[in-house]
Protein backbone atom coordinates (compact mmCIF):
# COMPACT_ATOMS: atom_id res chain seq x y z
CA UNK A 1 0.00 0.00 0.00
CA UNK A 2 2.76 2.44 0.95
CA UNK A 3 4.82 1.68 -2.15
CA UNK A 4 1.85 2.52 -4.33
CA UNK A 5 0.74 5.54 -2.35
CA UNK A 6 1.26 7.94 -5.23
CA UNK A 7 -0.74 5.82 -7.65
CA UNK A 8 -3.72 5.84 -5.33
CA UNK A 9 -3.43 9.54 -4.59
CA UNK A 10 -3.38 10.40 -8.30
CA UNK A 11 -6.44 8.26 -8.94
CA UNK A 12 -8.35 9.28 -5.83
CA UNK A 13 -10.24 12.36 -7.09
CA UNK A 14 -11.45 10.67 -10.27
CA UNK A 15 -12.27 7.35 -8.64
CA UNK A 16 -14.11 9.06 -5.80
CA UNK A 17 -16.36 10.98 -8.17
CA UNK A 18 -16.70 7.95 -10.42
CA UNK A 19 -17.82 5.89 -7.44
CA UNK A 20 -20.30 8.53 -6.24
CA UNK A 21 -21.85 9.39 -9.60
CA UNK A 22 -21.61 6.12 -11.53
CA UNK A 23 -21.02 3.06 -9.37
CA UNK A 24 -23.16 4.09 -6.41
CA UNK A 25 -26.21 5.02 -8.54
CA UNK A 26 -26.12 1.63 -10.25
CA UNK A 27 -25.96 -0.16 -6.90
CA UNK A 28 -28.69 2.03 -5.41
CA UNK A 29 -30.83 1.39 -8.47
CA UNK A 30 -30.50 -2.38 -8.15
CA UNK A 31 -31.34 -2.27 -4.44
CA UNK A 32 -34.33 0.05 -4.97
CA UNK A 33 -35.72 -2.23 -7.66
CA UNK A 34 -36.74 -4.61 -4.87
CA UNK A 35 -38.66 -1.95 -2.97
CA UNK A 36 -41.71 0.22 -3.13
CA UNK A 37 -40.41 3.79 -2.98
CA UNK A 38 -42.28 7.03 -3.67
CA UNK A 39 -39.59 9.53 -2.63
CA UNK A 40 -41.62 10.54 0.46
CA UNK A 41 -41.74 7.46 2.65
CA UNK A 42 -38.83 5.18 3.43
CA UNK A 43 -38.43 2.43 0.80
CA UNK A 44 -40.36 -0.75 1.65
CA UNK A 45 -38.93 -4.13 0.66
CA UNK A 46 -41.29 -6.02 -1.65
CA UNK A 47 -39.05 -8.69 -3.20
CA UNK A 48 -39.54 -9.52 -6.87
CA UNK A 49 -42.92 -7.80 -7.07
CA UNK A 50 -41.72 -4.94 -9.30
CA UNK A 51 -40.30 -7.44 -11.76
CA UNK A 52 -43.38 -9.65 -11.89
CA UNK A 53 -45.54 -6.56 -12.37
CA UNK A 54 -43.24 -5.38 -15.14
CA UNK A 55 -43.44 -8.54 -17.19
CA UNK A 56 -46.90 -9.82 -16.32
CA UNK A 57 -49.14 -6.81 -15.73
CA UNK A 58 -47.65 -3.85 -17.53
CA UNK A 59 -48.88 -3.89 -21.13
CA UNK A 60 -47.18 -0.61 -21.96
CA UNK A 61 -43.83 -2.03 -20.83
CA UNK A 62 -44.28 -4.87 -23.29
CA UNK A 63 -44.85 -2.31 -26.06
CA UNK A 64 -41.76 -0.45 -24.86
CA UNK A 65 -39.73 -3.65 -24.79
CA UNK A 66 -40.90 -4.59 -28.28
CA UNK A 67 -40.11 -1.10 -29.64
CA UNK A 68 -36.70 -1.01 -27.99
CA UNK A 69 -35.72 -4.42 -29.32
CA UNK A 70 -36.96 -3.40 -32.77
CA UNK A 71 -34.84 -0.22 -32.57
CA UNK A 72 -31.82 -2.12 -31.37
CA UNK A 73 -32.13 -4.90 -33.95
CA UNK A 74 -32.51 -2.42 -36.81
CA UNK A 75 -30.44 0.62 -35.83
CA UNK A 76 -27.72 -1.26 -33.91
CA UNK A 77 -26.35 -3.45 -36.71
CA UNK A 78 -27.16 -0.99 -39.53
CA UNK A 79 -25.43 1.93 -37.86
CA UNK A 80 -22.49 -0.23 -36.80
CA UNK A 81 -22.02 -1.57 -40.32
CA UNK A 82 -22.64 1.89 -41.81
CA UNK A 83 -19.99 3.38 -39.52
CA UNK A 84 -17.54 0.83 -40.78
CA UNK A 85 -18.48 0.80 -44.47
CA UNK A 86 -18.41 4.56 -44.83
CA UNK A 87 -15.18 4.87 -42.86
CA UNK A 88 -13.73 2.19 -45.12
CA UNK A 89 -14.76 3.88 -48.38
CA UNK A 90 -13.72 7.32 -47.13
CA UNK A 91 -10.32 5.95 -46.19
CA UNK A 92 -9.49 5.37 -49.86
CA UNK A 93 -10.16 8.97 -50.84
CA UNK A 94 -7.54 11.67 -51.20
CA UNK A 95 -6.80 13.52 -47.92
CA UNK A 96 -8.79 16.63 -48.85
CA UNK A 97 -11.87 14.75 -49.99
CA UNK A 98 -11.51 12.48 -46.97
CA UNK A 99 -11.69 15.45 -44.62
CA UNK A 100 -14.82 16.75 -46.36
CA UNK A 101 -16.60 13.39 -46.37
CA UNK A 102 -15.69 12.74 -42.73
CA UNK A 103 -17.36 16.01 -41.86
CA UNK A 104 -20.43 15.20 -43.98
CA UNK A 105 -21.01 11.91 -42.16
CA UNK A 106 -19.96 13.09 -38.73
CA UNK A 107 -21.74 16.46 -38.73
CA UNK A 108 -25.25 15.26 -37.80
CA UNK A 109 -24.04 13.58 -34.63
CA UNK A 110 -21.93 16.51 -33.44
CA UNK A 111 -24.35 19.28 -34.21
CA UNK A 112 -25.65 19.29 -30.66
CA UNK A 113 -29.00 17.49 -30.78
CA UNK A 114 -30.45 19.48 -33.65
CA UNK A 115 -32.71 16.61 -34.57
CA UNK A 116 -35.60 19.00 -34.27
CA UNK A 117 -34.76 19.82 -37.89
CA UNK A 118 -36.69 16.65 -38.62
CA UNK A 119 -39.75 18.16 -36.97
CA UNK A 120 -39.76 20.71 -39.75
CA UNK A 121 -39.25 18.05 -42.40
CA UNK A 122 -42.02 15.80 -41.10
CA UNK A 123 -44.28 18.61 -40.04
CA UNK A 124 -47.94 17.60 -40.40
CA UNK A 125 -49.02 20.54 -42.57
CA UNK A 126 -48.31 21.26 -46.21
CA UNK A 127 -45.27 23.41 -45.33
CA UNK A 128 -43.38 20.41 -44.03
CA UNK A 129 -40.84 19.48 -46.67
CA UNK A 130 -41.96 15.85 -46.89
CA UNK A 131 -45.64 16.68 -47.28
CA UNK A 132 -44.72 19.49 -49.67
CA UNK A 133 -42.79 17.19 -51.96
CA UNK A 134 -45.38 14.44 -51.95
CA UNK A 135 -48.18 16.91 -52.61
CA UNK A 136 -46.29 18.63 -55.38
CA UNK A 137 -45.63 15.42 -57.24
CA UNK A 138 -49.16 14.24 -56.64
CA UNK A 139 -48.44 11.18 -54.50
CA UNK A 140 -50.85 12.37 -51.86
CA UNK A 141 -53.78 14.75 -51.93
CA UNK A 142 -53.78 15.84 -48.31
CA UNK A 143 -50.89 16.41 -45.91
CA UNK A 144 -50.09 13.44 -43.67
CA UNK A 145 -49.80 13.84 -39.90
CA UNK A 146 -46.51 11.95 -39.89
CA UNK A 147 -45.78 12.08 -36.20
CA UNK A 148 -49.33 11.57 -35.03
CA UNK A 149 -50.06 8.48 -37.12
CA UNK A 150 -49.12 5.25 -35.35
CA UNK A 151 -47.81 3.46 -38.41
CA UNK A 152 -45.34 6.18 -39.42
CA UNK A 153 -43.88 7.05 -36.02
CA UNK A 154 -41.47 4.15 -35.56
CA UNK A 155 -40.02 4.21 -39.10
CA UNK A 156 -39.41 7.97 -38.83
CA UNK A 157 -37.68 7.67 -35.46
CA UNK A 158 -35.55 4.82 -36.76
CA UNK A 159 -34.59 6.97 -39.75
CA UNK A 160 -33.61 9.92 -37.56
CA UNK A 161 -31.75 7.65 -35.15
CA UNK A 162 -29.74 6.24 -38.05
CA UNK A 163 -29.02 9.75 -39.29
CA UNK A 164 -27.60 10.59 -35.87
CA UNK A 165 -25.69 7.41 -35.30
CA UNK A 166 -22.41 7.93 -37.14
CA UNK A 167 -20.69 9.38 -34.11
CA UNK A 168 -17.83 8.30 -31.88
CA UNK A 169 -17.74 4.81 -33.42
CA UNK A 170 -17.38 6.25 -36.90
CA UNK A 171 -14.49 8.48 -35.86
CA UNK A 172 -12.78 5.56 -34.16
CA UNK A 173 -13.05 3.42 -37.29
CA UNK A 174 -11.60 6.17 -39.49
CA UNK A 175 -8.66 6.43 -37.13
CA UNK A 176 -8.33 2.66 -36.90
CA UNK A 177 -8.21 2.19 -40.66
CA UNK A 178 -5.25 4.52 -40.84
CA UNK A 179 -3.27 2.43 -38.40
CA UNK A 180 -3.55 -0.81 -40.38
CA UNK A 181 -0.03 -1.75 -41.44
CA UNK A 182 0.35 -1.17 -45.20
CA UNK A 183 2.82 -4.01 -45.64
CA UNK A 184 0.10 -6.46 -44.64
CA UNK A 185 -1.74 -5.66 -47.86
CA UNK A 186 1.35 -6.20 -49.97
CA UNK A 187 1.98 -9.51 -48.24
CA UNK A 188 -1.68 -10.41 -48.76
CA UNK A 189 -1.44 -9.70 -52.48
CA UNK A 190 1.53 -12.05 -52.74
CA UNK A 191 -0.36 -14.69 -50.79
CA UNK A 192 -3.18 -14.65 -53.34
CA UNK A 193 -5.81 -12.28 -52.06
CA UNK A 194 -7.97 -11.69 -55.10
CA UNK A 195 -10.21 -8.73 -54.45
CA UNK A 196 -11.05 -5.98 -52.00
CA UNK A 197 -13.60 -8.12 -50.20
CA UNK A 198 -11.07 -10.78 -49.30
CA UNK A 199 -8.64 -8.07 -48.32
CA UNK A 200 -11.30 -6.61 -46.06
CA UNK A 201 -12.14 -9.90 -44.37
CA UNK A 202 -8.65 -11.38 -43.99
CA UNK A 203 -6.56 -8.27 -43.35
CA UNK A 204 -8.43 -5.05 -42.57
CA UNK A 205 -11.05 -6.35 -40.15
CA UNK A 206 -8.75 -8.51 -38.00
CA UNK A 207 -6.27 -5.62 -37.72
CA UNK A 208 -9.00 -3.41 -36.36
CA UNK A 209 -10.40 -5.70 -33.70
CA UNK A 210 -9.83 -3.29 -30.76
CA UNK A 211 -11.65 -0.48 -32.55
CA UNK A 212 -14.43 -2.85 -33.62
CA UNK A 213 -14.97 -3.86 -29.98
CA UNK A 214 -15.00 -0.27 -28.77
CA UNK A 215 -17.38 0.77 -31.56
CA UNK A 216 -19.71 -2.09 -30.71
CA UNK A 217 -19.99 -1.04 -27.07
CA UNK A 218 -20.84 2.52 -28.10
CA UNK A 219 -23.35 1.49 -30.81
CA UNK A 220 -25.14 -1.05 -28.61
CA UNK A 221 -25.53 1.37 -25.75
CA UNK A 222 -26.92 4.02 -28.09
CA UNK A 223 -29.27 1.61 -29.83
CA UNK A 224 -30.88 0.48 -26.56
CA UNK A 225 -31.10 3.93 -25.02
CA UNK A 226 -33.34 5.62 -27.59
CA UNK A 227 -35.45 8.23 -25.82
CA UNK A 228 -34.53 11.81 -26.67
CA UNK A 229 -35.37 11.47 -30.34
CA UNK A 230 -38.61 9.67 -29.52
CA UNK A 231 -39.67 12.39 -27.08
CA UNK A 232 -38.61 15.26 -29.34
CA UNK A 233 -40.38 13.93 -32.42
CA UNK A 234 -43.34 11.89 -31.27
CA UNK A 235 -44.09 13.67 -28.02
CA UNK A 236 -44.35 12.17 -24.54
CA UNK A 237 -46.35 10.06 -24.28
CA UNK A 238 -46.57 9.35 -27.98
CA UNK A 239 -49.81 8.53 -29.78
CA UNK A 240 -51.06 5.26 -28.31
CA UNK A 241 -47.51 4.63 -26.98
CA UNK A 242 -46.33 3.97 -30.54
CA UNK A 243 -42.90 5.42 -29.76
CA UNK A 244 -42.58 4.22 -26.15
CA UNK A 245 -39.17 2.74 -25.39
CA UNK A 246 -37.73 1.24 -22.22
CA UNK A 247 -36.06 4.56 -21.43
CA UNK A 248 -39.18 6.69 -22.01
CA UNK A 249 -41.10 4.21 -19.85
CA UNK A 250 -38.44 4.63 -17.19
CA UNK A 251 -38.71 8.42 -17.42
CA UNK A 252 -42.49 8.14 -17.15
CA UNK A 253 -42.39 6.19 -13.87
CA UNK A 254 -39.34 7.95 -12.47
CA UNK A 255 -40.14 11.59 -13.09
CA UNK A 256 -43.88 11.72 -13.66
CA UNK A 257 -45.32 9.11 -11.32
CA UNK A 258 -42.49 9.00 -8.76
CA UNK A 259 -42.61 5.22 -8.49
CA UNK A 260 -38.89 4.96 -7.91
CA UNK A 261 -38.78 1.26 -7.05
CA UNK A 262 -40.58 0.38 -10.23
CA UNK A 263 -38.47 2.76 -12.32
CA UNK A 264 -35.34 1.17 -10.84
CA UNK A 265 -36.56 -2.27 -11.86
CA UNK A 266 -36.95 -0.97 -15.43
CA UNK A 267 -33.42 0.50 -15.30
CA UNK A 268 -32.00 -2.76 -13.98
CA UNK A 269 -33.65 -4.80 -16.72
CA UNK A 270 -32.26 -2.39 -19.34
CA UNK A 271 -28.81 -2.60 -17.82
CA UNK A 272 -28.72 -6.39 -17.98
CA UNK A 273 -30.03 -6.39 -21.55
CA UNK A 274 -27.19 -4.04 -22.54
CA UNK A 275 -24.43 -5.95 -20.80
CA UNK A 276 -25.77 -9.27 -22.10
CA UNK A 277 -25.88 -8.03 -25.69
CA UNK A 278 -22.38 -6.62 -25.34
CA UNK A 279 -21.02 -9.98 -24.21
CA UNK A 280 -22.66 -11.83 -27.10
CA UNK A 281 -21.49 -9.29 -29.68
CA UNK A 282 -17.93 -9.30 -28.36
CA UNK A 283 -17.87 -13.07 -28.64
CA UNK A 284 -19.05 -12.79 -32.28
CA UNK A 285 -16.46 -10.12 -33.06
CA UNK A 286 -13.65 -12.40 -31.94
CA UNK A 287 -14.55 -14.66 -34.88
CA UNK A 288 -13.98 -11.91 -37.47
CA UNK A 289 -11.45 -12.88 -40.12
CA UNK A 290 -11.30 -16.56 -39.16
CA UNK B 1 -2.84 7.30 -47.48
CA UNK B 2 -3.03 3.66 -48.53
CA UNK B 3 -1.09 2.76 -51.64
CA UNK B 4 -2.83 1.77 -54.84
CA UNK B 5 -3.84 -1.77 -54.16
CA UNK B 6 -4.33 -4.87 -56.21
CA UNK B 7 -7.42 -6.20 -57.86
CA UNK B 8 -9.83 -3.31 -57.76
CA UNK B 9 -12.75 -3.91 -60.09
CA UNK B 10 -14.09 -0.75 -61.71
CA UNK B 11 -17.65 -1.85 -61.08
CA UNK B 12 -16.96 -2.28 -57.37
CA UNK B 13 -15.40 1.17 -57.15
CA UNK B 14 -18.30 2.73 -58.97
CA UNK B 15 -20.97 1.15 -56.77
CA UNK B 16 -19.13 2.05 -53.57
CA UNK B 17 -18.90 5.68 -54.62
CA UNK B 18 -22.54 5.73 -55.65
CA UNK B 19 -23.36 4.44 -52.16
CA UNK B 20 -21.21 7.13 -50.58
CA UNK B 21 -22.90 9.88 -52.59
CA UNK B 22 -26.46 8.75 -51.88
CA UNK B 23 -25.93 8.39 -48.15
CA UNK B 24 -23.78 11.49 -47.97
CA UNK B 25 -26.73 13.41 -49.39
CA UNK B 26 -29.03 11.84 -46.80
CA UNK B 27 -26.70 12.95 -44.00
CA UNK B 28 -26.08 16.48 -45.17
CA UNK B 29 -29.36 17.61 -46.77
CA UNK B 30 -31.26 18.10 -43.49
CA UNK B 31 -28.39 20.25 -42.26
CA UNK B 32 -28.31 22.22 -45.53
CA UNK B 33 -32.04 22.70 -45.20
CA UNK B 34 -31.63 23.92 -41.62
CA UNK B 35 -28.88 26.34 -42.56
CA UNK B 36 -30.91 27.77 -45.44
CA UNK B 37 -34.04 28.05 -43.32
CA UNK B 38 -32.22 30.28 -40.88
CA UNK B 39 -31.75 32.89 -43.62
CA UNK B 40 -35.21 32.63 -45.18
CA UNK B 41 -37.66 35.50 -44.84
CA UNK B 42 -40.97 34.45 -43.31
CA UNK B 43 -42.83 34.29 -46.62
CA UNK B 44 -40.23 31.91 -47.98
CA UNK B 45 -40.49 29.57 -44.99
CA UNK B 46 -44.19 29.28 -45.71
CA UNK B 47 -43.91 28.98 -49.44
CA UNK B 48 -45.58 26.06 -51.16
CA UNK B 49 -44.01 23.84 -52.31
CA UNK B 50 -41.19 24.16 -49.74
CA UNK B 51 -37.74 24.94 -51.14
CA UNK B 52 -34.38 23.67 -49.99
CA UNK B 53 -32.34 26.75 -50.84
CA UNK B 54 -32.96 30.30 -49.77
CA UNK B 55 -33.73 32.81 -52.55
CA UNK B 56 -33.61 36.16 -50.77
CA UNK B 57 -31.39 35.66 -47.74
CA UNK B 58 -32.09 37.86 -44.72
CA UNK B 59 -30.79 38.21 -41.18
CA UNK B 60 -34.29 38.93 -39.85
CA UNK B 61 -34.63 35.60 -38.10
CA UNK B 62 -31.59 36.31 -35.98
CA UNK B 63 -32.88 39.77 -35.16
CA UNK B 64 -36.27 38.28 -34.24
CA UNK B 65 -34.61 35.64 -32.14
CA UNK B 66 -32.67 38.15 -30.10
CA UNK B 67 -35.75 40.35 -29.69
CA UNK B 68 -37.83 37.36 -28.68
CA UNK B 69 -35.31 36.23 -26.11
CA UNK B 70 -34.55 39.81 -25.13
CA UNK B 71 -38.14 40.18 -23.98
CA UNK B 72 -37.98 37.07 -21.87
CA UNK B 73 -37.31 37.21 -18.17
CA UNK B 74 -33.77 35.92 -18.48
CA UNK B 75 -31.50 37.68 -20.98
CA UNK B 76 -30.21 35.58 -23.85
CA UNK B 77 -26.61 36.30 -22.93
CA UNK B 78 -27.22 34.54 -19.63
CA UNK B 79 -28.09 31.29 -21.44
CA UNK B 80 -24.93 31.61 -23.49
CA UNK B 81 -22.86 32.24 -20.39
CA UNK B 82 -24.40 29.21 -18.65
CA UNK B 83 -23.63 26.87 -21.51
CA UNK B 84 -20.11 28.18 -21.97
CA UNK B 85 -19.42 27.97 -18.24
CA UNK B 86 -20.79 24.43 -17.86
CA UNK B 87 -18.93 23.26 -20.95
CA UNK B 88 -15.65 24.95 -20.00
CA UNK B 89 -15.58 23.90 -16.36
CA UNK B 90 -16.66 20.36 -17.19
CA UNK B 91 -13.95 19.95 -19.81
CA UNK B 92 -11.12 21.36 -17.69
CA UNK B 93 -12.02 19.24 -14.67
CA UNK B 94 -12.45 16.11 -16.75
CA UNK B 95 -9.16 16.45 -18.61
CA UNK B 96 -7.26 17.00 -15.36
CA UNK B 97 -8.89 14.31 -13.24
CA UNK B 98 -9.14 11.68 -15.97
CA UNK B 99 -5.49 12.21 -16.92
CA UNK B 100 -4.34 12.00 -13.30
CA UNK B 101 -6.23 8.73 -12.90
CA UNK B 102 -5.13 7.37 -16.26
CA UNK B 103 -1.42 7.80 -15.55
CA UNK B 104 -1.15 5.19 -12.78
CA UNK B 105 -3.50 2.87 -14.65
CA UNK B 106 -1.26 3.06 -17.70
CA UNK B 107 2.19 3.09 -16.12
CA UNK B 108 2.14 1.77 -12.56
CA UNK B 109 1.62 -1.68 -11.16
CA UNK B 110 -0.49 -1.95 -8.08
CA UNK B 111 -3.13 -4.22 -6.62
CA UNK B 112 -6.66 -3.61 -7.87
CA UNK B 113 -5.55 -2.00 -11.12
CA UNK B 114 -7.20 -4.53 -13.39
CA UNK B 115 -10.46 -4.52 -11.45
CA UNK B 116 -10.69 -0.73 -11.44
CA UNK B 117 -10.14 -0.52 -15.17
CA UNK B 118 -12.71 -3.26 -15.91
CA UNK B 119 -15.32 -1.36 -13.93
CA UNK B 120 -14.62 1.76 -15.96
CA UNK B 121 -14.91 -0.20 -19.21
CA UNK B 122 -18.14 -1.82 -18.02
CA UNK B 123 -19.54 1.61 -17.21
CA UNK B 124 -19.12 2.62 -20.86
CA UNK B 125 -22.20 0.46 -21.31
CA UNK B 126 -24.42 2.48 -19.00
CA UNK B 127 -26.79 4.93 -20.44
CA UNK B 128 -27.40 7.98 -18.24
CA UNK B 129 -31.07 7.02 -17.98
CA UNK B 130 -30.20 3.90 -16.02
CA UNK B 131 -28.73 5.96 -13.23
CA UNK B 132 -30.79 9.13 -13.55
CA UNK B 133 -33.07 8.46 -10.57
CA UNK B 134 -30.46 7.47 -7.97
CA UNK B 135 -28.28 10.26 -9.30
CA UNK B 136 -31.03 12.70 -8.47
CA UNK B 137 -31.17 11.40 -4.90
CA UNK B 138 -27.41 11.55 -4.52
CA UNK B 139 -27.38 15.08 -5.91
CA UNK B 140 -30.02 16.15 -3.47
CA UNK B 141 -28.17 14.59 -0.51
CA UNK B 142 -25.11 16.51 -1.59
CA UNK B 143 -27.14 19.69 -1.99
CA UNK B 144 -26.23 20.03 -5.65
CA UNK B 145 -29.75 20.24 -7.04
CA UNK B 146 -30.40 23.48 -8.87
CA UNK B 147 -26.75 24.38 -9.26
CA UNK B 148 -24.41 24.18 -12.23
CA UNK B 149 -22.37 21.61 -10.37
CA UNK B 150 -25.02 18.92 -10.81
CA UNK B 151 -24.02 18.85 -14.47
CA UNK B 152 -20.35 19.76 -14.12
CA UNK B 153 -19.10 17.44 -11.37
CA UNK B 154 -20.39 14.15 -12.84
CA UNK B 155 -18.73 15.20 -16.12
CA UNK B 156 -15.39 15.12 -14.31
CA UNK B 157 -15.73 11.37 -13.95
CA UNK B 158 -17.10 10.23 -17.33
CA UNK B 159 -15.57 6.91 -18.30
CA UNK B 160 -14.80 7.64 -21.95
CA UNK B 161 -12.00 10.09 -21.14
CA UNK B 162 -10.20 7.83 -18.70
CA UNK B 163 -10.38 5.01 -21.24
CA UNK B 164 -8.88 7.08 -24.08
CA UNK B 165 -6.25 8.70 -21.88
CA UNK B 166 -5.05 5.39 -20.50
CA UNK B 167 -4.65 3.89 -23.96
CA UNK B 168 -2.74 6.94 -25.07
CA UNK B 169 -0.43 7.12 -22.07
CA UNK B 170 0.55 3.49 -22.52
CA UNK B 171 2.38 4.57 -25.67
CA UNK B 172 4.75 6.88 -23.80
CA UNK B 173 8.10 5.06 -23.60
CA UNK B 174 8.97 3.80 -20.11
CA UNK B 175 12.59 4.92 -20.46
CA UNK B 176 11.44 8.53 -20.53
CA UNK B 177 9.73 8.13 -17.16
CA UNK B 178 12.61 6.16 -15.66
CA UNK B 179 15.11 8.82 -16.71
CA UNK B 180 13.04 11.43 -14.89
CA UNK B 181 12.85 9.20 -11.83
CA UNK B 182 16.62 8.82 -11.72
CA UNK B 183 16.93 12.59 -11.92
CA UNK B 184 14.89 12.71 -8.73
CA UNK B 185 11.50 13.84 -10.03
CA UNK B 186 8.49 12.92 -7.91
CA UNK B 187 5.53 11.03 -9.38
CA UNK B 188 3.51 14.24 -9.47
CA UNK B 189 6.33 16.09 -11.19
CA UNK B 190 6.60 13.29 -13.77
CA UNK B 191 2.88 13.35 -14.37
CA UNK B 192 2.70 17.11 -14.75
CA UNK B 193 5.94 17.89 -16.60
CA UNK B 194 6.47 14.79 -18.69
CA UNK B 195 3.29 12.78 -19.14
CA UNK B 196 0.84 15.65 -19.62
CA UNK B 197 2.82 17.54 -22.30
CA UNK B 198 3.26 14.25 -24.12
CA UNK B 199 -0.46 13.58 -24.35
CA UNK B 200 -1.44 17.04 -25.53
CA UNK B 201 -3.05 15.72 -28.74
CA UNK B 202 -5.18 13.39 -26.61
CA UNK B 203 -6.50 16.35 -24.66
CA UNK B 204 -7.87 17.67 -27.92
CA UNK B 205 -9.79 14.47 -28.58
CA UNK B 206 -11.21 14.50 -25.07
CA UNK B 207 -12.11 18.16 -25.38
CA UNK B 208 -14.04 17.53 -28.60
CA UNK B 209 -15.93 14.50 -27.29
CA UNK B 210 -16.78 16.19 -24.01
CA UNK B 211 -17.65 19.44 -25.71
CA UNK B 212 -20.31 17.61 -27.72
CA UNK B 213 -21.81 16.05 -24.62
CA UNK B 214 -21.82 19.19 -22.48
CA UNK B 215 -22.77 21.62 -25.23
CA UNK B 216 -25.90 19.56 -25.87
CA UNK B 217 -26.81 19.04 -22.21
CA UNK B 218 -29.70 20.96 -20.74
CA UNK B 219 -29.39 20.01 -17.09
CA UNK B 220 -32.84 18.50 -17.36
CA UNK B 221 -33.96 17.20 -13.98
CA UNK B 222 -31.20 18.85 -11.98
CA UNK B 223 -31.50 22.54 -12.78
CA UNK B 224 -34.78 24.37 -12.19
CA UNK B 225 -33.89 28.05 -11.93
CA UNK B 226 -34.50 29.75 -15.23
CA UNK B 227 -31.37 31.87 -14.92
CA UNK B 228 -29.18 28.76 -14.61
CA UNK B 229 -30.54 26.98 -17.66
CA UNK B 230 -28.56 26.28 -20.79
CA UNK B 231 -28.71 27.61 -24.31
CA UNK B 232 -29.97 24.24 -25.42
CA UNK B 233 -32.92 24.51 -23.06
CA UNK B 234 -33.73 28.02 -24.26
CA UNK B 235 -33.51 26.78 -27.82
CA UNK B 236 -35.94 23.99 -27.03
CA UNK B 237 -38.44 26.56 -25.81
CA UNK B 238 -38.18 28.62 -28.97
CA UNK B 239 -38.75 25.48 -31.02
CA UNK B 240 -41.68 24.46 -28.84
CA UNK B 241 -43.18 27.88 -29.55
CA UNK B 242 -44.57 26.41 -32.75
CA UNK B 243 -45.23 27.67 -36.19
CA UNK B 244 -45.25 31.41 -35.57
CA UNK B 245 -41.64 31.12 -34.52
CA UNK B 246 -40.37 28.94 -37.34
CA UNK B 247 -37.88 31.60 -38.39
CA UNK B 248 -36.23 32.14 -34.99
CA UNK B 249 -36.29 28.36 -34.41
CA UNK B 250 -34.25 27.86 -37.56
CA UNK B 251 -31.86 30.57 -36.39
CA UNK B 252 -31.45 28.80 -33.04
CA UNK B 253 -30.73 25.50 -34.79
CA UNK B 254 -28.01 27.15 -36.83
CA UNK B 255 -26.39 28.78 -33.80
CA UNK B 256 -26.46 25.53 -31.84
CA UNK B 257 -24.90 23.42 -34.53
CA UNK B 258 -22.39 25.88 -35.92
CA UNK B 259 -20.21 25.93 -32.81
CA UNK B 260 -19.39 22.21 -32.50
CA UNK B 261 -19.06 21.84 -36.27
CA UNK B 262 -16.62 24.75 -36.50
CA UNK B 263 -14.61 23.34 -33.64
CA UNK B 264 -14.44 19.97 -35.35
CA UNK B 265 -13.39 21.41 -38.70
CA UNK B 266 -10.45 23.18 -37.11
CA UNK B 267 -9.26 20.25 -35.06
CA UNK B 268 -10.22 17.37 -37.36
CA UNK B 269 -6.79 16.35 -38.61
CA UNK B 270 -5.29 16.33 -35.13
CA UNK B 271 -8.18 14.42 -33.60
CA UNK B 272 -7.99 11.63 -36.11
CA UNK B 273 -4.25 11.47 -35.68
CA UNK B 274 -4.74 11.12 -31.93
CA UNK B 275 -7.34 8.43 -32.19
CA UNK B 276 -5.11 6.60 -34.65
CA UNK B 277 -2.06 6.64 -32.41
CA UNK B 278 -3.95 6.06 -29.18
CA UNK B 279 -5.19 3.08 -31.12
CA UNK B 280 -7.78 1.72 -28.66
CA UNK B 281 -5.44 -1.23 -28.28
CA UNK B 282 -6.16 -3.57 -25.43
Amino acid sequence: MRANKHSYILMAPYMLLFAVFTVLPVLVSVVLSFTYFNMLEFPKFIGWQNYTRLFLEDDVFLIALKNTLLFAVITGPISYIACFVFAWIINELSPKLRAVMTLVFYAPSISGNVYFIWLMIFSGDRYGIMNGLLLKFGFILEPILWLKTEGYIMPIIILVQLWLSLGTGFLTFIAGLQTVDGTLYEAGAVDGIKNRWQELWYITLPSMRPQLMFGAVIQITTAFAVADVSIALAGFPSVNYAAETIVTHLIDFGTTRFEMGYASAIATVLFFIMVGTNLVVQKLLRKVGE
Amino acid sequence: MPKKRVNRSAWGTFSLFALLTVFGAFMILPLVYAINNAFKPLDEIFIFPPTLFVRHPTMNNFVDLFNLLGNSWVPFSRYIFNTVFITGAGIIGHVLLASAAAYPLAKHHFPGKKALFSIVVLSLMFTPAVTAMPNYMIMSWLGLIDTYWAVIIPAFAYSLGLYLMKQFMEQIPDVLLEAAKIDGASEYRIFWSIVMPNVKPAWLTLIILLFQILWGSDGNGFIYSEQLKSLHFAAGQVVAGGIARSGPAAAVALILMSVPITLFVFSQSRIIETMATSGMKD
